[in-house]
């Protein structure tokens, strides 16, 4: 009896096996792997929303959500299934199919973007050259989604909010692109595994790149608080000049599509700093193993920061924003570019910033 | 059907699909959506041939700049298009010729094409194996033709400072801010407390 169970558990085993090897298999594994992130990112989505409100009551000393389920835990998804069942308002001489396109594509942008971004060694969906590239590239199609929205709307407030923030985000890319620039020069590869191999020095904590590019650090978290339209810059939905932006004419499903694309997409910047600056999956205490828990770590402490500055920070006004992008942080970051390349080439500080001279 | 023929066949059907409706459709801010599919597809093209790196470059600097641009200009011309699309019986022969012109150019450019010798494995291997094709343009760039690319970044920069001081006029009678003066703006200076007494003002 035994041994036909055995038998046949063989059988299968071995098909299941020839399945997988198979390119069918491959196709199936892919799927799953890709269904295994966006559930990892939605669930992300649902928490950081909590953390997010209770960081901003903490700091006006409000309790936040604490009604729906133990510490008011449920309150995410009694939004979520309120949005959900809500009616979905067509504003009438509404661009129909563009005006549900533009929440789809920037929901699913965000989502992409995520298919090269290690979250541990070698945990990610796809490991390719150009992977920071391909993360720059994807997000700067994010801003289909708000520039369409807004005019597909066919109304002044939503049309204005979308050309302020297509301009916004336009001008904070370039100068994201310009530190990345920096760290592709330093690590000699675009692939991030490559980029936290080199920040794995004998120095520990002071051989991630916050170090050597250190004011680049800043200038990137503040492009990343532009470029993902959050406070202090979050004028396409300046509620006391646009009532709320793009995002006006928007309600139901498709506005849930539009904040849950808005927050992966900051979550992605969290992922992008630790990875870039800190090491990503690298452990800051020498004793302590490296691992998935660092990274997740890295990037909820980023969350917090991006939802304190939240908190602490009023609005800018848009010609300020707009000098800011493009007077200061765009001649900083070339300049910093160039030197560097200088440092770089020239191997000064040994391979401080030349860290493809010892096999990074 | 391999999956790769497959997908090229797909991105080749996109990038035809998208070129065609971008002139035939009859409002100008799809037909930019339709040119977007038409870079997004070539992109695709470009990753099929194994040229990554020039592939996200399409995105980033077509899609990602050129096209928001063109999507800004478009949506804010106030021009009756409606009108416009009426003309273009009146330059449809005109059109046609065009094509029938550049069709036979491409016909007889095709017909005496002889592949040189060594094309073929020139075209199967188009950088050594060792290398990423990234770093291979890199070398290229910024080593093997270094002068002619600074020289082309001069050119580009010429035009850009021409632009400029074409464009640029200094007008006396606007006011404009001064943006450090209003950081270091003293508070102590601008600002004084006074103790009003009730019913006296000052």
């Amino acid at each position: 009896m035994t041994e036909i169970f055995s038998q046949l558990f063989f059988t299968i085993g071995g098909a299941l096996s020839d399945l997988m090897s198979s390119n069918f298999g491959f196709v199936l594994i892919l799927i799953g792997q890709g269904l295994l992130m966006a559930v990892f990112l939605l669930l992300s989505a649902y928490f950081l929303i909590y953390a997010d409100r209770k960081v901003w009551a903490a700091v006006q000393l409000r309790r936040g959500p604490n009604v729906v389920g133990a510490f008011g835990l449920l309150q995410s998804g009694a939004d979520m299934l309120k949005l959900v069942f809500k009616e979905i308002v067509v504003p009438a001489g509404s661009d129909k199919f563009v005006f549900f396109l533009a929440p789809v594509v920037s929901f699913v942008m965000a989502i992409l973007a995520w298919a090269v971004v290690p979250l541990n060694e070698g945990w990610q969906l796809s490991n390719i050259n150009v992977a920071i590239l391909y993360v720059f590239a994807i997000s700067s199609l994010e801003v289909y989604g708000v520039i369409m929205g807004g005019w597909a709307s066919n109304s002044k407030y939503p049309f204005l909010g979308s050309l302020r923030s297509a301009a916004q985000m336009i001008s904070y890319e370039v100068s994201i692109g310009l530190v990345i620039i920096g760290v592709i020069i330093s690590t000699g590869s675009m692939n991030f595994g490559a980029i936290v191999a080199a920040q794995d020095t004998d120095y520990g904590i002071f051989g991630w790149y916050w170090l050597p590019h250190l004011p680049m650090l800043f200038l990137f978290f503040i492009s990343a608080l532009a470029e993902t339209n959050r406070p202090p810059f979050d004028l396409p939905e300046a509620e006391s000049e646009l009532v709320a932006g793009f995002q006006v004419e928007y309600s139901s499903t498709p506005f849930l599509l539009f904040m849950a694309g808005e927050l992966i997409a900051v979550f992605l910047m969290c992922a992008l700093t630790s990875l870039l600056f800190f090491g990503g999956w690298l452990s800051p205490i020498p004793a302590l193993p490296d691992g998935v828990f660092w990274m997740i770590l890295k990037m909820g402490l980023f969350f917090f920061i991006f939802a304190m500055i939240k908190a602490i920070t009023p609005r800018y006004r848009y010609d300020q924003l707009m000098r800011l992008g493009w007077k200061v942080f765009l001649p900083f970051s070339l300049a910093w570019v160039v030197f560097v390349a200088f440092l770089a080439k020239f191997e000064v500080f040994g391979s401080f910033y030349a860290r493809y001279l010892v096999g990074g | 059907m391999g999956a790769e023929v497959f997908a090229f066949y797909l991105f080749a059907l996109s990038t035809i699909t998208g070129g065609l409706f971008t002139v035939l459709s009859r409002n100008p801010v799809h037909s930019v959506l339709w040119l977007i599919l038409s870079f997004l597809s070539s992109a695709g093209l470009f990753i099929l041939l194994g040229a990554e790196f020039v592939a996200m470059l399409l995105i980033i600097v077509y899609v990602g700049a050129v096209a928001v641009l063109f999507l800004f200009v478009v949506m804010m011309l106030d021009v009756d298009f409606a009108s416009l699309k009426a003309e273009m019986s009146k330059y449809l022969p005109l059109g046609l010729l065009i094509v029938v012109i550049l069709l036979m150019e491409l016909a007889m450019g095709l017909a005496v094409w002889v592949p040189a010798d060594g094309a073929q494995a020139a075209r199967a291997a188009p950088t050594p194996i060792e290398f990423h094709n990234t770093a291979a343009l890199g070398l290229l760039l910024y080593d093997k033709y270094f002068l002619l690319f600074q020289l082309a970044g001069l050119i580009l920069l010429v035009a850009m400072i021409g632009a400029i001081v074409l464009t640029l006029r200094h007008r006396k009678d606007v006011k404009r801010q001064d943006i450090l003066a209003q950081i270091y703006r003293d508070p102590d200076k601008s600002l004084s407390l006074k103790n009003v007494k009730p019913g006296q003002g000052l």
